[in-house]
C-alpha cells in the first residue's frame, strides 16, 4: 500500500518542474529532486542514454567478431595459411569447406558422441544432484553437516588431479579410447549438488512435505510428487549448465579418447588443427561444425541461460 | 506406493496381515511402524548414497591415488616400478629411491617454473581486466533498458564457444603474419606485434581468448547482484549529493563483496588450471607451448609429461600426479590470499558484517 503510494507521487513528481516542487514539497525535496535528475535516477532505476546502448553494442560486436572471422575464412576459396584481410570478406566456398570438414571429422559420428555424452551425463547429474540436493536441504540425519561441508571441499579440487589416476583406471578396465571413459568420471557433480540444495532450501516448503506425510505418501513418493516439481527451475538449469559444459570440454575427452578423435565434436575439430594445420579454411569449418549446434541451443534456450546465472549468482 | 509398503509390512509375520489388503494408515501395528521409522530414518542416506558411492569411484579414490602416483617411479606405459627416484637431476644425494623423488625433480625443471610463470601471468591478464569490465558492462545494464533480454543475452553469446574452439579461432586473428589484428596494426602505420613469438604478447592474446569467454558470463552475475542492492540505498546516496562515480564506488562496490570473493575465487581455480586455450593457439608449426616455452602452461607441462612426450623407464606418470599436486598446493594457496585480500579491499568502503546480517534475513524470508 505505501509503497504504491510512494510511486505515485514519485511519478507526479517528475512531471513536475522543480520550482513548482520547492512550493509544494518544500526545499529540501526540491534539492534531492534537481540531484536525482541530473542522475537520471527514478525509483526504478537509472535511465540509460544513448552512450549505455553504444557501450552494449559495441561490447556485442566485439563479442561476435571472433564468430563472424571464424565463418569468413571458413569461406574463403583459396587455402594458404595466412589470410588477414582477405578473411574479413567472406569468400564463396562456406558449403564446400564445411563439407570437406564433415567428411574429416566423420561429423555424424563426432555429434553421435558428443550428444551421447552430453545427455547421459546431464540427465545422471541432475537426477542424482536433485536427489541429494532434497535430502541435504529438506531431510534430517546425522552426519548431514560434515557431509555438506566435504560436498563443498570437492567443488575445489581441480581436474588435474584425477587425471592420472583416471586414465590408469580407465586403462585398467579396458575403456581407453572408449566414449564411456568419457561419461562415467562425469556422472555425479559436488557443483550440482550444492546448486540443487541451495535451490531446495528456498523453493520447497516445509509444509508440502509434511502434508504429503499426513496424506500417507512414503518418502521416495514425496520425493518425485513434490520435491521435483518444485526442483524443476533449478534442475533444467543445472541440465542446461551440465550439457554445455560437457559439450565445451576438451581436456579430458582429448586424453582418454587417444586415437578415436573422431568420437567426439570438440577433439575432432581440434584434430583438424593438427592434420590440415596450412588449410585453415576446412579448420574453421570444423570449429564452426562443432560450435553451431550450441548456437541452435542458445537461441532456444539463452533466456534460461541468462537467468540461470543470474540466480545463481545472487544464491551463491 | 503406500498399498504396497502395507502388502509388504503383512507378508513376513502375519500380523498385519487383516490390514494388508486395505488401506488405512492410521491402524497400529508395530512392523509397520518400525518399517516406517525405518524409511524416514534411512531414506536421506539412500538420497544422498547415489552421489557419494560414484564419488568415492570417479573422484575421491582418484585422489587418493594420485597422492601414491605421485611418491612412485611410474610410467605411462610400463606401469610401477617402485618408490620414485629423481635421478642425477638432484645432484648426488637424488639418486636413492626418495618419496619425494618426484616432487624434487619437477622442482628442478625449469619448464615447471616457466609454466608456473606464465599461468600466473596469463590468470593475472585476463582475471583483472575482465573482472574490471565485467563491473562496468554490468553497471551499463543494471538501468531500465529497452529489449533487455537482447543485450543480456548478446553478453553471454560467447559462452557457447568451447574455449578449445576459441583457441583456434583467436590464433588466426592473433596469426604473426597476417591476422587480423596485424593487418589493422600495419593499416594504421604501426608494427606488427609477434603474438605467438613473445611471450608477454602471447600471454596478452591467450588473456584475450579468455576474458572472450568470461567477461559477459561474470557481467551477469555482477548484474544480478547489482539489482539485489536496494534501491533506497541508492537513491539515499544520491539524494545525499553523490555523484556517479562516488555512488558506484560507496555504494555498489562494497554491497558486491560477496559476489566478487565468489568471482575472484572461481576464476582463480580455473583459471590456474588452464589449458585448451593456450595449447591450441599454437600457429601449427612451433609444438607446444611455443619454440621457447613462451605460453606453457602447468596443465599443458602436466599433460606433455604424462601424455605427450612419454618415453620408456621415465617415471611420467609419477612425475605428472606430482605436478597435479603442486598445481593443487598453488590453487589453494592463492584462492586463499585472494579471500584474505578482496575481504581487506571491500571492507574498506562499507561495513561487510551489516550487508551479511540483511543478506540472512533475507534468505530467511
Amino acid at each position: 500500500m505505501k509503497h504504491t503510494m510512494g510511486l505515485s507521487s514519485e511519478s507526479e513528481k517528475r512531471d513536475m518542474g522543480v520550482p513548482a516542487m520547492e512550493q509544494i514539497y518544500g526545499k529540501g525535496v526540491a534539492r534531492a529532486a534537481s540531484r536525482r535528475r541530473k542522475l537520471d535516477m527514478t525509483s526504478e532505476g537509472r535511465t540509460p542514454r544513448w552512450g549505455s546502448y553504444l557501450i552494449l553494442t559495441l561490447a556485442i560486436l566485439i563479442f561476435v567478431f571472433p564468430l563472424y572471422y571464424a565463418v569468413s575464412i571458413a569461406s574463403q576459396d583459396s587455402t594458404t595459411t595466412q589470410y588477414g584481410v582477405a578473411a574479413l570478406k567472406p569468400g564463396g566456398s562456406l558449403l564446400r569447406n564445411i563439407g570437406r570438414a564433415f567428411g574429416a571429422m566423420q561429423f555424424w559420428n563426432a555429434l553421435g558422441g558428443t550428444l551421447l555424452v552430453a545427455i547421459v551425463v546431464s540427465i545422471s547429474t541432475v537426477l542424482f544432484s536433485t536427489l541429494a540436493g532434497y535430502s541435504f536441504a529438506k531431510l534430517r540425519f546425522r552426519g548431514k553437516g560434515f557431509l555438506f561441508v566435504f560436498v563443498i571441499g570437492t567443488m575445489t579440487i581441480p581436474q588435474q588431479l584425477s587425471v592420472v589416476p583416471l586414465y590408469i583406471m580407465a586403462n585398467k578396465a579396458g575403456l581407453f579410447g572408449s566414449i564411456w571413459a568419457v561419461i562415467i568420471p562425469a556422472l555425479v557433480s559436488a557443483f550440482g549438488v550444492f546448486w540443487m540444495t541451495q535451490y531446495l532450501q528456498d523453493a520447497l516448503p516445509y509444509e508440502l512435505i509434511e502434508a504429503a506425510r499426513v496424506d500417507g505418501a512414503s518418502m521416495i513418493r514425496t520425493f518425485w510428487s513434490v520435491a521435483l516439481p518444485a526442483a524443476r527451475p533449478a534442475a533444467s538449469m543445472l541440465f542446461l549448465f551440465t550439457f554445455i559444459a560437457q559439450w565445451t570440454n576438451y581436456f579430458w575427452p582429448m586424453i582418454v579418447l587417444g586415437p578415436n578423435k573422431n568420437s567426439m565434436l570438440i577433439v575432432a575439430a581440434a584434430n583438424l588443427k593438427g592434420a590440415y594445420f596450412t588449410d585453415y579454411t576446412i579448420i574453421m569449418a570444423g570449429v564452426i561444425l562443432t560450435t553451431f549446434p550450441l548456437v541452435l541451443l542458445f537461441v532456444f534456450a539463452g533466456r534460461q541461460l541468462v537467468s540461470g546465472i543470474m540466480a545463481g549468482a545472487v544464491k551463491g | 506406493m503406500s498399498r504396497s509398503k502395507a502388502l509388504n509390512a503383512g507378508h513376513p509375520t502375519g500380523t498385519g496381515r487383516q490390514t494388508s489388503g486395505r488401506r488405512s494408515p492410521k491402524k497400529y501395528s508395530p512392523l509397520r511402524n518400525w518399517l516406517g521409522n525405518f524409511e524416514w530414518k534411512a531414506s536421506p542416506y539412500l538420497y544422498v548414497a547415489p552421489f557419494f558411492l560414484l564419488f568415492a569411484v570417479v573422484g575421491l579414490f582418484p585422489l587418493l591415488y594420485t597422492a601414491w602416483i605421485a611418491t612412485r617411479n611410474y610410467n605411462t606405459l610400463t606401469g610401477d616400478s617402485g618408490v620414485a627416484v629423481c635421478g642425477a637431476t638432484c645432484g648426488d644425494s637424488g639418486t636413492t629411491a626418495n618419496w619425494l623423488g618426484n616432487f624434487n625433480w619437477v622442482l628442478h625443471q625449469p619448464a615447471f617454473w616457466d609454466a608456473l610463470r606464465n599461468s600466473f601471468s596469463i590468470f593475472l591478464l585476463s582475471s583483472v581486466p575482465q573482472i574490471i569490465l565485467a563491473l562496468w558492462l554490468a553497471w551499463v545494464l543494471n538501468s531500465n533498458l529497452k529489449a533487455k533480454t537482447f543485450w543480456r543475452m548478446g553478453v553471454l553469446l560467447p559462452y557457447i564457444v568451447a574455449p578449445s574452439a576459441a583457441g583456434i579461432i583467436f590464433s588466426q586473428i592473433f596469426s604473426d603474419r597476417m591476422g587480423a589484428i596485424n593487418v589493422l596494426l600495419q593499416q594504421i602505420g604501426l608494427n606488427p606485434i609477434m603474438w605467438h613469438g613473445s611471450t608477454f604478447w602471447a600471454h596478452i592474446a591467450i588473456a584475450t581468448i579468455v576474458n572472450f569467454r568470461w567477461t559477459g558470463y561474470n557481467t551477469l552475475i555482477f548484474l544480478a547482484a547489482m539489482q539485489a542492492i536496494p534501491n533506497e540505498l541508492m537513491e539515499a546516496a544520491v539524494v545525499d549529493g553523490a555523484g556517479k562515480f562516488r555512488t558506484f564506488f560507496s555504494v555498489t562496490l562494497p554491497s558486491l563483496r560477496s559476489t566478487l570473493i565468489f568471482v575472484i575465487i572461481t576464476s582463480t581455480i580455473g583459471g590456474l588450471q588452464i589449458f585448451d586455450e593456450p595449447t591450441l593457439f599454437h600457429n601449427g608449426t612451433s609444438g607446444y607451448g611455443g619454440a621457447n616455452r613462451q605460453y606453457l602452461t602447468v596443465s599443458m607441462y602436466l599433460w606433455n609429461l604424462g601424455f605427450n612426450g612419454v618415453s620408456i623407464g621415465q617415471p611420467n606418470m609419477g612425475r605428472a600426479a606430482a605436478i597435479a599436486w603442486l598445481l593443487f598446493l598453488v590453487i589453494v594457496v592463492f584462492a586463499i590470499l585472494n579471500y584474505w585480500l578482496t575481504g581487506r579491499l571491500a571492507r574498506g568502503g562499507g561495513s561487510p558484517t551489516k550487508s551479511k546480517k540483511k543478506k540472512k534475513r533475507e534468505a530467511r524470508v
